[in-house]
């Protein structure tokens, strides 16, 4: 399957047309859709539409973008005007917002194809898509496997080559532990990198964009373009976007990178071990490796799991049957509104909107949220200490391989366990990604996460180029 | 939070939260709730006196743009897109006349 970069250098350059493509990657949609389901919904005619103009516009002479002719997919919680947009809810069916979101402007502008909206865990709460109300995504590398999730539909479209890329929103884990469990790359950017305006809220302090892609270089090319300071998004960082690609073949020689001595327990030996291989590989490369301790790592999963969901049941005040999405009807406002949610909204969004709701609520607001508030310090400065002695920290982003289907559906809190490495960094606003680094004990990828400080990409780049060039 | 969380506060929140839960929704979600909220205990070990609670990623201040004239949304797009609407307005059944 070609990479994002020589698709850009081959149409632009005249080798490869957008056309030729968009069709190849269609036709594997077309062979493996059914059985993978990676899609809500997959705009070929359009893309086929936007795929001709690129052709025209090199045959023409013209200037063509950065991304030009790239075949993308969307995860379906980014708005697409006039293009359903569901969040894998019942209750936004059928809406087509009367937008775009700024990362899909941006893509546009850039020549890239959109080829569809990819299927997630109903409004990003999960860890596998088996709470997407339209069904869950199958992990491409078997499919009697989860993809993870959120993103596990932008995850499996990149797996499968559906798309060359995607996009996909993390907000404690939803695009790097996909990425793991399907073996290609996935970054969480420092929140404030990627403009949200357009993404339809989860946790608005903890919500971010970023991309997959098959390899290290891809992401940092793509995410050079969704990047940057966008007014349309009062938490956007005003700053341009940062030079990645001019990093990736730097090298970590000097560079110190850290392993938690006190990472939370319930890893999987096959995973601790491809860490422990990660450190080798970085440390024969000319890398330091220092010890760090996070004390209140422990702590974060409860933090998040108030955070969060306090956070959610705020934002998902807003689907209430009137201004958007669907209604049931009934004889007074405050009944539609409860008819509506009840059968608009899956399990998961029930239980997490009810423990937000009471995590807020008089009398429970200073032992549940104000206390996770202050936890989230702790953690925040547990980093702050660490990162004055290394430039990035190495954990695994999943503590397994993919699992598998309904392994986990019955228990909330072991789903919820799944994000025990990826939640720390959302609570800090640090960026973060996760890069295959070899299999586990069931030959399924292993993701090794790579963690830097607020703002701290480059250093996270220049790492994961080094572990994709030894694994 | 020593008690666990009763089937009475679980309906009472639900009526906050607008979710109509039946008696047997209600059983389940106090039983996955108490069971959250019990592992959510961890924390109350913790010293957390002296520490200033963090709301967000960076120190919040005042985000403004130049005050211009811009298009806003299509207003017959977005009525479209609502489940009732009529003369330019959106519609919902009565709001008065009935227990809240």
């Amino acid at each position: 399957m070609q990479k994002l970069v020589e698709i850009v250098a081959g149409v632009a350059g005249g080798s490869l047309t957008a056309t030729g493509v968009l069709e190849e990657h269609l036709g594997r949609i077309d062979a493996r859709e059914s059985e993978i389901h990676a899609f809500n919904l997959v705009t070929a005619d359009q893309a086929r539409e936007d795929a001709s103009i690129i052709d025209a516009d090199v045959k023409a002479g013209k200037k063509v973008g950065a991304l030009a002719g790239v075949p993308i997919a969307l995860k379906d919680n980014m708005c697409t005007r006039g293009i359903e947009t569901t969040c894998s809810s019942k209750i936004l069916q059928g809406w087509k917002p009367p937008y775009d979101a700024t990362v899909v402007t941006k893509l546009r502008n850039a020549g890239a194809i959109i080829v569809g909206k990819t299927n997630l865990d109903e409004f990003a709460m999960g860890s596998s898509t088996e709470n997407s109300a339209f069904g869950p995504t199958k992990n491409p590398l078997d499919i009697s496997r989860v993809p993870g999730g959120s993103s596990g539909g932008s995850a499996a479209a990149v797996s499968a080559g559906f798309a060359a890329a995607s996009l996909g929103s993390d907000t404690g884990g939803s695009i790097r532990q996909p990425a793991a469990l399907c073996g290609v790359v996935g970054v969480k950017p420092t929140y404030g990198t990627v403009s949200r305006y357009g993404l339809v809220a989860f946790a608005s302090s903890l919500d971010q964009i970023g991309p997959f892609t098959s390899d290290v270089r891809d992401a940092a090319t793509l995410l050079e373009v969704i990047s940057g300071h966008d007014q349309m998004d009062s938490t956007s960082i005003p700053q341009p976007a940062t030079s990645l690609v001019s990093v990736l073949d730097h090298g970590v020689k000097g560079m110190r990178i850290g392993r938690v001595t006190d990472l939370p327990e319930g890893c999987e030996p096959d995973v601790l071990a491809r860490l422990e291989a990660a450190f080798d590989a970085l440390r024969t490369a000319g890398a330091t490796i220092v010890d760090v301790k996070l004390p209140s790592l422990q702590y974060c999963l409860t933090a998040y799991y108030l955070i969060a969901p306090a956070e959610a049941s705020s934002n998902l005040a807003r689907y209430d049957g009137v201004r958007y999405g669907n209604r049931v009807d009934a004889a007074d406002l405050n009944a539609m509104y409860a008819a509506t949610r009840e059968s608009g909204f899956g399990e998961e969004v029930k239980r997490r909107i009810m423990l937000g709701t009471y995590a807020l609520s008089a009398g429970y607001y200073d032992a549940y949220y104000g206390k996770a508030l202050k936890v989230r310090r702790l953690i925040s400065d547990d980093f702050a200490r660490a990162y004055k002695d290394v430039d990035t920290i190495l954990t695994p982003t999943s503590p397994s391989t993919a699992f598998k289907f309904g392994s986990k559906t019955d228990n909330p809190l072991a789903m919820y366990l799944c994000d025990v490495f990826t939640i720390p960094t959302n609570l800090a606003g640090h960026p973060a990604m996760s890069v295959p680094f070899g299999v586990g004990a069931d030959s399924m990828p292993v993701g090794i996460q790579v963690l830097a400080t607020t703002m701290g990409e480059q250093a996270m780049f220049k790492v994961a180029a080094e572990l994709e060039r030894a694994s | 939070m020593s008690e666990p969380i009763s089937k009475e506060t679980v309906v009472k929140v639900s009526r906050l939260a607008r979710l109509s839960l039946t008696p047997e929704q209600a059983e389940k979600m106090t039983a996955q709730l108490a069971g959250m909220l019990e592992h959510f205990r961890d924390i109350d070990a913790l010293d957390l006196a002296n520490v200033e609670p963090m709301t967000q990623p960076y120190p919040l201040k005042n985000v403004m743009r130049e005050d211009v004239e811009a298009k806003s949304l299509d207003r017959q797009e977005v009525l479209d897109q609502a489940p009732s609407a009529e003369s330019g307005r959106f519609r919902v059944p009565p709001t008065i006349g009935f227990d809240v």
